[in-house]
This record gives C-alpha cells, structure tokens and sequence, in this order.
C-alpha cells in the first residue's frame, strides 16, 4: 500500500504545532498502525530528520498508553486500541490524518504525545481501596453476587487511554471516572469509600480542567474497551447519593 | 451541601435538570391551557380569570400565579446561569479543534446551546408581548388574553418568532429530557429506549400543542 500521511508536528509543549504530509510506500495490510509509523520513522531517521513522536507500549491492546486520533476518530475508523488498528482498515493510496488527543488537561509533550498525568492524580483522588496487605485473602471470604462481580468486570476493563477525552467535544473525563467509581463502589471491597471516592474523584476530575457531561454519547462510541454512556448515569446516581449522606452529616 | 452541588460540574448539571424538568412540567400544563382558545374567547378569557382566583380563599388573589411566576423565574435564572457556567467550562477544556472534522452528535444535541438562547430571548419577549403588554403590537387589553393572542399572531413577525422558538423548544426537550434522566441517575440500559421514546413524545405534544394556536390563527379557525 502507498499512502499519504498527514501527521501533527510539534517541538515542544511551548512551541507551535502543524501538520506535516509524509509519502510511505511498501505498507502491508497486516501491519498495525503503529508499525506503519514505524516503518514512516525508520524513513525519517535514514533521511537525518526527527522521527514522529507517538505513545506506545504493549501493542497488545491492555495497557492504554496508544493514543491517535486517526481520521478525527480516536483509535481510528475501528472499536479498539491505535496498536489492534490494522492498515487493512484503509485503502490503497489513502490520505490519513493523525492528529494528538486534545483537550486542555492534556496538553501536548512533543507531535503525538500528551500529558495524561490528570487520569493518575484522578485516580489517587479515590481510584483505590484500603485493605491490609500480606498473604492473599481467602477466596471465599467475601462473597460477591455474580452481577455485581460482572458490572465491576465490565468497569474494570477501562485502560484509561484517554480516547473518551479526546473525543468528546467538551474534552470530559466522565467515562473513564465512571468508569474506575463503578469498578470499586458496586464491590464489598470498595464499601468503606463508596462516598468519598465518587466526590474526590469527580472534584479532582473538574481542578484538573476536564469539561462536563453534555451526554453527546462520542467519549462511548470512541471507547475501545466499550465501557457504555449509562456508565455515566451510575456515576450521577452514585454522586448524588454521597452528596444527599454528606449534607444529612 | 448548596456550595458543594453549585461547586461540582456533576452538581450544577444536577440544577439544570431539575430546573429544566420544573419548566417542562410548567409548560405541559400552559400548553394544555392554551388549548382552551379553541372553544371560544369567553371560556378562554375565563380560564385566565380563573388563574387568578386559584386557590381563594385560602391562598389572596394572585397569589397562586405569583408563587408559580416566582418559582419559574429561579428556574429560568438557575438554568441559564449553569448552562453558561457550564459552556465556559466545556469550551476551556477542549480549546483545540482537530484539523479532520466531521459530524458528531445529534442535531437536537448540538444545538442545545444556541437552542436555549433562542429560548431565553423568547421567554422576555413572550413576557413583554402577552403578560406586560409592553411590546403588543395592537393595544394590550389585560384581562383579554383572547384578543392579545389574536392581534400577535396577526402579526408575521409574530408569528415567526413563535414558530422559531417553538422548534427550538422541540429540539431542546428531545434531547432535554432524556439527559435530565441521566443527570438525576434515573437512566438505565433498560430504561433508555422507553427515556428516549417519552423524551420524543413530549417534544412532539409540545410544539405541536403550541403551535397549533398561531397556525389556527392564520387560517382563521381562531379569529
Ligand atoms: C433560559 C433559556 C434556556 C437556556 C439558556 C437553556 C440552555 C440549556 C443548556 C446549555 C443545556 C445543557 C445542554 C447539554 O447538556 O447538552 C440545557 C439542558 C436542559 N434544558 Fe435548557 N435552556 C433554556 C430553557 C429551557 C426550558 C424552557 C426548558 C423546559 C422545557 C429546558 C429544559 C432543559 C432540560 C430538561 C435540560 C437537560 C438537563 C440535563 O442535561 O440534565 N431548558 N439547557
Ligand atoms: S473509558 Fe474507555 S476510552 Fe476512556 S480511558 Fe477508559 S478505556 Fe479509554
Ligand atoms: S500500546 Fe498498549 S494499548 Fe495500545
């Protein structure tokens, strides 16, 4: 395949940004989209000029760290991670567009490389439990009725890429914290936070600079891991019950 | 407990939907009044008296429309000061539009903002035009609503702006009350179809209830 890119170059998170058009050839449909880049950055090095910059890790599609919005889709034109992308998605002679997440909380690093370090400070707001470490528990101790153990599953699959950010027009973080309050707050384990979890980590959510819930729905369709909208609704739920127990305190 | 729910972006959304939900109740029941002046000018101008002696004689004359005109208005106000608290929030968080675009949500979600402005500069000019009096085309005669209606809408300016806000208001209750419903928590999977089809039912009832009256207007049926 012979394509032309049309990629988000940028220096430095204080330096002016554009979009810089690339010529690669010799693509398979099998590749990722990321060994495309690759095959784009092994070009550029030969040539003696700056690879693009891009996230990756695993290329397994578990841990979260690809993030391009491709074509003004994140993650691209398929439902799942940049790296599960495959060139086959697109066509012979194609132009493509990859462009950074954007949104203010996660201001550009360097081309297509953002600061997610929000999510983490979103997640040490109450996106854990306490209990004491050691050996593992017992299995059994703690029981959990199968639909709540499947709903915390469900939740659980968030990587937290970022892709629900990226798309939503009021670059919102509200997936990927309904995502991570309903994981813990529908688990025993989860109980002895289930309030001061949901209104830490939606008050950090809002320092951090994330926009609010105009339930346009984009953040679940761009969403990899199909963590749904109602994931949302929950939340809401979940809020104004510790806010209704916090106020009668 | 206030501070914390104006202070929270999940709190000042929680507002808007009440206060939005508290509208909507309010304008089910106007437009069933409005109906009233299909049967004539005496049982309609006798509806509007009867609005002020509602609740005599526990409540003083007036007092019953004062208290809902009161209520109202903190609900207009706290609507519209979240919606744009809310606005700038959205439009700070996400200051960079991507270089491919292409359209996103449904027309009745992307035009809420615009939507609801075009309802606020409606519900000042309704008030001036059939409460006041101030911008009546005709000489306003209070206590002769059947008239005042009929001189506005005999207007083409009148009716446009009518019409205008009307589809305005459609849109804005389709996608309106479903949210409110996600808002508040009530939402679920197996909820959403019935939320969205009440949510479509209501837009329609609505606008076509109101619009009934300036169509019947302009061809005569009302006169
Ligand atoms: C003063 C004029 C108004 C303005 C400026 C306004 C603006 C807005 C905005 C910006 C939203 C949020 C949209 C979103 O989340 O995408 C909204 C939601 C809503 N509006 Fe209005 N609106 C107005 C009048 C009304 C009226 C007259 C009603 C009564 C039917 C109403 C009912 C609602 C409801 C039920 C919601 C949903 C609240 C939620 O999302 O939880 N609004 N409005
Ligand atoms: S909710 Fe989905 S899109 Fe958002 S961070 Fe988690 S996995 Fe990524
Ligand atoms: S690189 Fe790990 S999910 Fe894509």
């Amino acid at each position: 395949m012979k394509l032309t890119l049309r990629v988000w170059r940028q220096r430095a998170a204080d330096t002016e940004g554009a979009m810089s058009t690339y010529e690669v050839d010799d693509i398979s449909p099998d590749m990722s989209f990321l060994e495309m880049l690759d095959t784009l950055n092994e070009d550029l090095i030969l040539r003696g000029e700056d690879p693009v910059a891009f996230d990756h890790d695993c290329r397994e599609g578990i841990c979260g760290a690809c993030s391009l919005v491709i074509n003004g889709d994140a993650h691209g034109p398929e439902r799942t991670t940049t790296c599960q992308l495959h060139m086959r998605s697109f066509a012979d002679g194609d132009t493509i567009d990859v462009e950074p997440w954007r949104a203010s909380a996660f201001p550009v690093i360097k081309d297509l490389v953002v600061d997610r370090s929000a999510f983490d400070r979103i997640i040490q707001a109450g996106g854990y439990i306490t209990a004491p470490t050691g050996s593992a528990p017992e299995a059994h101790a703690t029981a959990v009725p199968k639909p709540d153990a499947d709903f915390a599953f469900e939740h659980a699959e968030c990587i937290g890429c970022g892709a629900c950010v990226a798309a939503c027009p009021n670059g919102a973080a509200m997936l990927f914290t309904s995502a991570k309050v309903n994981h813990l707050n529908v688990l025993p384990q989860g109980a002895p936070e289930r309030e001061t979890r949901v209104l830490d980590m939606v008050a950090r959510m809002d320092e951090e600079g994330f926009g609010g819930c105009t339930l346009a729905g984009e953040c679940a369709t761009a969403c990899p891991k199909g963590i749904p909208l109602v994931s949302i609704t929950n939340m809401n739920k979940e809020w104004l019950r510790a806010t209704r127990k916090a106020g009668k305190r | 407990m206030a501070r914390t729910v104006w202070d929270s972006s999940v709190g000042k959304k929680t507002v808007m939907a009440v206060s939005g939900l508290i509208m909507l109740a309010y304008l089910v029941v106007h437009m069933l009044g409005n109906l009233k002046i299909f049967f004539g000018s005496a049982e309609f101008n006798g509806y509007a008296h009867w609005l002020r002696t509602l609740g005599e004689p526990f409540l003083h004359h007036e007092w019953a429309l004062w208290i809902v005109r009161v209520v109202l208005v903190a609900a207009v106000v706290a609507h519209a000061t979240a919606a744009y608290q809310l606005s700038r929030r959205d439009i700070r968080a996400r200051p960079t539009k991507y270089v491919h675009t292409r359209r996103r949500a449904s027309y009745a979600t992307r035009t809420m903002r615009w939507g609801g402005v075009i309802l606020g500069l409606f519900i000042v000019w309704h008030i001036l035009d059939l409460t006041t009096g101030t911008v009546h085309p005709n000489g306003f005669q209070s206590g002769h609503p059947y008239q005042n209606v009929i001189d506005t809408f005999s207007t083409w300016y009148g009716n446009v702006i009518y019409l205008v806000a009307m589809l305005a208001l459609g849109l804005h209750i389709r996608h309106g009350f479903w949210s409110a419903a996600q808002t508040l928590g009530a939402g679920s999977r197996t909820r959403d179809r019935a939320l969205k089809a009440i949510a479509n039912v209501l837009a329609l009832v609505l606008t076509l209830g109101f619009v009934s009256v300036p169509v019947a207007v302009m061809t005569g049926v009302v006169s």
